[in-house]
């Protein structure tokens, strides 16, 4: 036994996510650096080349039947087809003979050669596509050489335990024989992100790590090896402290990507047959890929407040426009919701969190502020609707609380248009427009107010505190903060039924429709559009899925019957515990 | 007769979001080593030989690239067509 190695750490190109630990296995690729060169007699040259085109004609009958032995569900069966081509390639191909006759060289020589010179035009290119075409060449010409040569390959098939193979670099032949029951991951010292390794690593969805350049140097078989696929390193003889880390990151990555794969970016459908939208709200354009990986139908609430904190003047209307425009054509064909600004922009920009208002909950805020500061409003306004240009944006304006906001709003709404027309810049006023529904007034209110919009989207943590007089940053009162209060319910339904009759859309944003336990509830009174946290869309996706909503729809008139927050919690529990633990527990 | 009669040559736009990659190379390739005489492939003043999935490669054709498709003998009228059919039709990607 040697004595214990030191840990060391490589980084590389993070070619496929994931983690894995496990036994290094070197799998070499020998034999095709040292290449005799010998002259071939005149009367041998036909002889010469009958010997290189059987060297041809063995390389691809064995890529033929590894076509054929592929397993289906291999998307990587096209790039062997593309080297079953490349074997009898006029440059590749025809080049080696011509060499051999007009050189009188041997074939590995003239092979050799031939590729050489390929490779230099390849590599001279800028694209990077097509530079790593040269690793397509030589490894085409590599099975051909093994054939000329006579080397044998090392069978990774016949692989027999748990091993990370380390390689030089793997041909797309070799990769597509892992047997996933053996092999956890992959490293090479060769390759780039979008190298045929790297693409078949993530269609296996194994972790890799390639463009390590001194792997093979600096690993022996049988050394215990890290492979982090998310950020591109190899630790290799890991220290006990590492090693525990990165057991906890797999099992944390492995949760994450069981959430994540279990059909998230399926729609919900519900087990009748009823889809809903389930959106995600973000607060920034950086959250949009999160949202995306997380199966998000859509932004059902793009919170634009944070542009305006920080600094000492107002973003202007180009600034708005670009991170608008980001998120809009990322989401695209899928809605983009953005709220106008929810805050008081005085203070923002002051960075004041102590307020000179007693009550700021109650006071000027959101569209109260943009209606007495039209040229922010309007600034905002002009960059939300030069955004809808590229994608489908919805509007929404927050903290309605009489008709007269949401017809200024839209009066404000149309003059943003008309100066951009002006101005003769690209925009598109054919947006859905929205009114959130977060004041109890604006509940009561709510037949007028339809009249004026597309949709209502219901805020619920502030509809509570509004509607309950509950402070929930007071202890004193946060536990009287109850989502499931009757009278809540009975808002929501209010909301939920004027909408149909109105026949406009309503959605909810809250922290109601990111809580799997209040989503019988939600489907029962009729919500088109869930809109949540990122990170909990699988897993309300996956409830929807357990439901049916005309047995939600029953369920709500049971619900109705309820008298305290306790009893419908209860009446949740008993009806739907199985379900939901099931759902929320069982992994 | 010069190469720049009609009949010989059709100009055309690589339609594809990937251009004139490995597999849409091949595609080409394929149908050019059917043809009686050379076909090539020009891009400004360079040519590959259309039936060299590699010489392809080398133009570094993108979406967006105008190319002409050039056959040396009538005969291989046809295979003019179905190349320019397929560039056209975005290599059915």
């Amino acid at each position: 036994m040697e004595k214990e190695a030191k840990q060391k750490i490589i980084k590389g190109i993070n070619a496929s996510p994931g983690i894995c630990i496990g036994k290094a296995y070197l799998v070499d690729s020998e034999g095709v650096q040292v290449v005799p060169k010998y002259r071939i007699r005149a009367d041998d040259l036909s002889n010469e080349i009958k010997r290189f085109k059987a060297a041809v004609k063995k390389a691809r009958d064995e890529l033929h039947k590894i076509v054929e032995k592929s397993p289906e569900e291999l998307q990587n069966a096209h790039i062997l087809e593309t080297h079953i081509a490349l074997l009898k390639d006029k440059m590749l191909y025809g080049r080696t003979i011509e060499t051999v006759k007009q050189e009188s060289v041997n074939a590995e020589w003239a092979l050799k050669k031939v590729v050489s010179n390929l490779i230099e035009v390849f590599q001279t290119m800028t694209d990077p596509y097509l530079k790593e075409r040269s690793a397509d060449v030589v490894q085409v010409a590599e099975s051909i050489m093994h054939n000329l040569v006579g080397t044998k390959k090392v069978d990774i098939a016949a692989i027999d335990k748990r091993v990370i193979l380390v390689a030089h670099d793997l041909t797309p032949a070799e990769t597509s024989q892992i047997n996933l029951e053996r092999v956890m991951g992959f490293i090479t010292d060769r390759g780039g992100k979008a190298s045929h390794t790297g693409i078949i690593a993530r269609s296996l969805e194994i972790p890799a790590v390639v463009g390590l350049k001194n792997a093979t140097a600096s690993i022996r078989s049988d050394d215990l090896i890290i492979v982090d696929g998310n950020s591109g390193r190899v630790i290799i003889h890991p220290a006990e402290n590492t090693l525990i880390r990165y057991e906890e990151r797999k099992i944390d990555y492995e949760k994450y990507k069981a959430v994540i794969n279990r059909e998230s970016k399926a729609p919900a459908e519900s087990k009748d047959g009823v889809r809903l939208a389930v959106m995600g709200n973000i607060e920034l354009p950086e959250e949009v890929f999160a949202l995306i990986n997380y199966g998000g139908d859509g932004i059902g609430l793009y919170r634009t407040e944070f542009q305006y904190f920080n600094r000492t003047d107002f973003p202007d209307e180009n600034e708005l426009f670009d991170k608008y425009k980001d998120v809009v054509e990322v989401m695209h064909p899928k809605p983009v919701t953005i709220r106008t600004l929810d805050i008081n922009g005085d203070k923002a920009l002051a960075n004041q969190f102590n307020s000179e208002e007693t009550n700021p909950a109650l006071g000027l805020r959101a569209i109260r502020y943009c209606l007495k500061k039209p040229q922010v409003f309007k600034d905002q306004l002009r960059a939300i609707l030069r955004a809808a240009a590229y994608g489908k944006v919805r509007i929404l304006f927050p903290m309605i609380s009489t008709v007269f906001e949401i017809r200024e709003a839209r009066r404000m709404l149309d003059e943003a248009a008309e100066s951009l027309e002006k101005d003769g810049l690209p925009y598109n006023r054919d947006i859905e427009i929205g009114a959130m529904i977060e004041v109890p007034s604006a509940v009561i209110m709510a037949d007028v107010i339809a009249e004026n919009v597309d949709f209502f989207s219901i805020g619920t943590n502030d509809l509570i505190q509004y509607a309950l007089a509950i402070d929930r940053g007071n202890e004193q009162v946060a536990h009287l903060f109850q989502p499931l209060d009757p009278a809540i319910i009975r808002m929501l339904k209010h909301v939920a039924d004027v909408a149909r009759q109105k026949g406009i859309k309503v959605f909810i944003c809250g922290e109601m429709a990111g809580t799997p336990h209040h989503i019988p509830l939600l489907l029962g009174i009729g919500m088109d559009e869930l809109s949540m946290n990122p990170q909990t869309i699988p897993n309300i996706k996956r409830v929807i899925r357990s439901l049916n909503v005309e047995d939600t729809r029953s369920f709500m008139k049971e619900v109705l019957k309820q008298t305290t927050a306790k009893s419908t919690f209860e009446l949740i529990k008993e009806t739907y515990g199985s379900i939901l633990s099931k759902q929320l527990y069982s992994g | 007769m010069t190469n720049s009669e009609p009949d010989l040559s059709r100009e055309i736009a690589i339609v594809n979001e990937l251009g004139l990659h490995a597999r849409s190379a091949a595609k080409i390739a394929a149908i050019a080593n059917r043809s009686k005489d050379s076909i090539w492939i020009q891009k400004g003043n360079h040519q590959a030989d259309a039936s060299s999935i590699l010489d392809i490669l080398t133009l570094a054709c993108e979406k967006g690239t105008k190319i002409t498709i050039r056959i040396e003998n009538k005969a291989d009228f046809k295979i003019l067509e179905a190349i320019t059919e397929l560039v056209e039709g975005g290599f059915g990607e």
